[in-house]
């Protein structure tokens, strides 16, 4: 038997936070009308920002690239429809700090017209495996679960690994979303093709796609189009059905639950033959090489006990969270906070002008009873939090730590292997924010390292500037020496001149 | 929406629930058998003792939180709690003043001067217990024999509390039944006598199994049934409050030394059965060690930790200066928690040597 554990293993710990996904898995996937205006973030994937490749005044098809993909780890960005560049500005995007990013602001013409040189590809797999990645690279897809990673990173594994498995995350355990159910449920066969593409690119045969059991109907549509699109063709799809709990969706708990072992830490599930891609990304994939379509949307749940209407939307990127609000009827009175993404690991809102990006997966508008708040007590270490820890750490330690500002203790504590999952806060009977403090320690501990690599070199710049002068002035000295003896020379009238020239310039090692 | 209306916080963005207070709560609950056992066998003057201990630890709480401004006095039941488990731990006809003092050291000593619910090194109410024990061991070793809340021999409520007040009952006669021993009391001093398990557990208060285990046998309020603590231990390990690995690992820590002795020598060791269920053992085990600030949080942690309390209570009950050793045994632990967390962290995600 191959790389799949013949029983599905369970992950340390987890949590069962209510679903919460009745308020909106029955809602077809709808799309919105066209906002006035766009804002499109340069940079909106892990890795390098985009370079800009427009000006104010372009006018654009939809799916234009607005910026091109920078170095190494990075994707572009393309017009998600047709209209023209007004602005090229700083605007708010969903950020911890509420910082600004450079955006596109693209005024829709109304006609939503593709660029008609975009082209795909009729039969995928007569294509190079390097093709296939190279169209996914071009049309911008990234993770579509939240993490946006670059997938064509994804798809190309390093010469000397063997992929043994491509593992589909369709497990959506955060509780509220809905919208990767939904599109499994209405697109089964797309998501069956983009897989099948996907193990194209990888040259494996493998696939496993895991549902948790709370949707049914997405796991009985998958099921039908495994059956009947990938059956008596290259590659074995199957689909799992994992019990429902959180964080399951987390790539490292998944791994270990389908194939029983463990990525290594610090490593990469490719360093154990399995690769993971969201289930939307394998509709993203299969849209970008079979019609040559970059990513310019995706589903969008909004939902929470604060919204007027629950719903599913397909929502241009850069469509401001604003507009799908208001699309939705607007915020109930008592709405207290406003999230993007899931209740678990998204992202709170100052404000809702920003726009939806590739990663954005829900906007929540939860009110006071649905949403945690509570001032935070000190640790009783009860332990709760030790259990929930699906990578076995001991979070209330590591929150001292932090607290403390014992940063190179939270080394020792392997801070850095934490998801931030925030199932330890979510058991917390003392409303300890565990997962603020992680992020507070993570980034204390990064920008040490920054400091500390800084004086290294500025260390180095000192030293290299301190041989230079002793070596000028050695020189100095030796001229001087030598000028000295030449007179000395020329006083005693012997007149044999030398002419050496030899006075080396400190050649100047700076690097 | 304007911003600033808008709530601004860290993920996650719900909770489960889970509180100090529903945590005490839980623990009172789960105490409650055995507490309301106690009553029944001890009569008025045990629910006395719970009640002045218990004032007393709620009033210092109030007072400490109070002078050291902090938030929700009281709310979070842990001085309640505190109370409740100390009196459990004292002699059913102790006076007025142990309590107090007790209830006062509890709190004030055994846990604000560390900073607080949290930050104690030591079980707030074990603490306070051995501090009473060592400085007025004739209180704490005065065991009345159980007389019932309604029985023939029972005592009124007014001369209970006149006894508890005063030290005399309210007809102004001195009390004539007060001279019991516990049964591991009787053991200790047999074996000092160089007599045989059977001589010292007979005779007079002879020791019966069945008694001992419903709770009808002289000893603290809380040492009495040992079905009635199981009960609320098993109720508490159900509801995810403590974990089994503390109780499992202390009976472990008790149990196996006294079987292994027992077998050698059934004339000068008790056999198991009598360790378990006489004493403080059960209420230690599931109530004591497990006290979520003073005990470890790592699963192996617990595990050394309940072991050594368990293996501790043998030895202070077999070759130490007191009969009973539960109380010194965990809190002699309890300071080995920090290092036991220290060193006992799980193998984390990813760096199994099965991975490396």
């Amino acid at each position: 038997m191959g790389i799949v554990a013949s029983v599905l293993k369970k992950f340390h710990g987890g949590v069962h936070p209510p679903g919460r996904k009745e308020l909106s898995e029955q809602c077809a996937i709808e799309s919105m009308p066209m906002p006035k205006r766009l804002v499109v973030p340069f940079h909106q994937h892990l890795g390098a920002p985009s370079e800009p490749v427009v000006n104010v005044g372009d006018t654009l098809f939809k799916g234009d690239l607005l910026g091109s993909a920078g170095d190494g780890i990075s994707a572009p960005v393309h017009a998600p429809t047709s209209g023209t560049i007004v602005a090229i500005e700083e605007h708010v995007v969903g950020h911890p700090s509420g910082l600004t990013m450079l955006c596109a602001i693209l005024e829709p013409d109304g006609k939503d017209q593709w660029n008609p040189q975009l082209q795909g590809v009729d039969d995928p797999f007569s294509l190079e495996p390097a093709a296939v990645r190279d169209l996914v690279k071009s049309a911008g897809v990234v993770g579509l679960g939240g993490a946006t990673f670059p997938s064509f990173v994804k798809l190309s594994p390093p010469r000397d690994k063997v992929v043994d498995l491509l593992l589909i995350n369709a497990v959506e355990c955060e509780p509220y979303l809905t919208c990767d159910a939904r599109l499994m449920e209405e697109r089964p066969l797309d998501v069956v093709e983009g897989i099948r593409i996907m193990l194209h690119a990888l040259q494996t045969k493998e696939c496993v796609i895991g549902i948790e059991n709370n949707k049914p109907k997405a796991i009985a549509a998958m099921q039908n189009a495994v059956a009947r699109e990938a059956s008596g063709k290259d590659g074995n799809i199957r689909v799992v059905v994992l019990p429902v709990m959180y964080p399951q969706g987390s790539e490292k708990q998944l791994i270990e639950v389908v194939t029983g072992r463990q990525v290594p830490s610090k490593g990469l599930p490719i360093h154990i033959g399995v690769v993971v891609h969201n289930v939307a990304t394998a509709v993203a994939v299969r849209d970008a090489v079979r019609f040559g379509r970059p990513l310019v949307s995706r589903i969008v749940t909004v939902t929470g006990q604060g919204i007027t209407r629950p719903a599913n939307i397909e929502v241009l990127i850069g469509t401001l969270a604003d507009d799908v609000i208001a699309h939705c009827g607007g915020l109930k009175p008592g709405t207290c906070k406003v999230v993007m993404g899931g209740p678990m690991m998204g992202l709170a809102l100052h404000q809702t002008n920003i726009p939806i990006v590739k990663g954005s997966s829900g906007i929540l508008a939860l009110t006071q009873d649905e949403s945690s708040g509570k001032p935070e007590h000190s640790c009783i270490r009860c332990g709760s939090c030790v259990s929930a820890c699906p990578i076995q750490l001991v979070p209330c330690t590591m929150a001292w730590f932090a607290k403390t500002e014992q940063f190179d203790q939270l080394i020792n504590v392997d801070l850095f292997d934490c998801v931030e999952c925030g199932s330890c806060a979510y058991v917390c009977p003392s409303n300890v924010p565990l997962v603020h403090y992680f992020r507070y320690g993570k980034l204390a501990l990064q920008s040490k390292a920054r400091e500390e690599k800084k004086r290294e070199l500025n260390k180095q710049r000192t030293k290299l500037r301190d041989e230079r002068l002793a070596r000028e002035k050695e020189e100095k000295e030796r001229k001087k020496e030598e000028m000295k003896a030449k007179m000395a020379a020329k006083k005693k009238g012997k007149g044999t001149e030398t002419h050496g020239s030899e006075a080396v310039s400190g050649e100047e090692s700076r690097s | 929406m304007s911003p600033s209306s808008l709530l601004f916080t860290s993920s996650p963005h719900v909770h489960g629930g889970n509180s100090i207070p529903q945590i005490m709560q839980q623990v009172i609950l789960a105490l409650m058998p055995a507490t309301l056992l106690s009553v029944l066998i001890f009569g008025w003057p045990a629910l006395l003792v719970l009640v002045i201990t218990t004032v007393t630890a709620m009033l210092t709480e109030y007072l400490m939180v109070k002078i050291r401004r902090r938030p929700s006095p009281l709310g979070d039941m842990s001085a309640a709690l505190t109370g409740i488990l100390l009196a459990l731990t004292l002699p059913p006809q102790s006076p007025w003043w142990i309590c107090v003092v007790g209830g006062v050291f509890a709190i004030l000593l055994g846990k604000h001067v560390y900073g607080g619910l949290g930050f104690n090194m030591f079980n707030p109410a074990l603490i306070s217990r051995v501090f009473l024990l060592v400085s007025f061991p004739v209180e704490l070793t005065s065991w009345p024999q159980p007389t019932g809340l309604f029985g023939k021999h029972a005592l009124s409520f007014s001369d209970s509390l006149s006894l508890i007040t005063t030290g005399h009952l309210s007809s102004g006669k001195m009390m004539d039944a007060i001279s019991a021993a516990t049964p591991l009391g009787q053991y200790h001093v047999a074996l000092s006598m160089g007599k045989s398990v059977h001589d010292a557990l007979g005779g007079d208060y002879a020791f019966s199994y069945l008694s001992a285990i419903a709770g009808f046998i002289a000893g603290s309020l809380g040492e009495t049934s040992a079905i009635a603590l199981a009960l609320g231990g098993i109720y508490l390990i159900r509801k995810n409050i403590i974990s089994w690995h503390i109780p499992a690992a202390m009976f472990a820590g008790t149990l196996i030394p006294a079987t292994l002795f027992w077998i050698l020598d059934a004339t000068k060791y008790p056999d198991p059965l009598f360790h378990l269920i006489t004493g403080g053992l059960v209420m230690g085990a599931f109530f004591m060690a497990t006290d979520l600030v003073t005990s470890p949080v790592t699963p192996l942690g617990q595990i050394i930790f309940g072991a050594g309390c368990g293996l501790l209570t043998y030895i202070i009950r077999t070759w130490g200066g007191y009969p009973e050793g539960v109380s010194f045994a965990i809190v002699i632990m309890n300071a080995t928690v920090p290092l036991l967390d220290q060193y006992t962290h799980p193998v984390v995600y990813g760096k199994a040597k099965k991975n490396v």
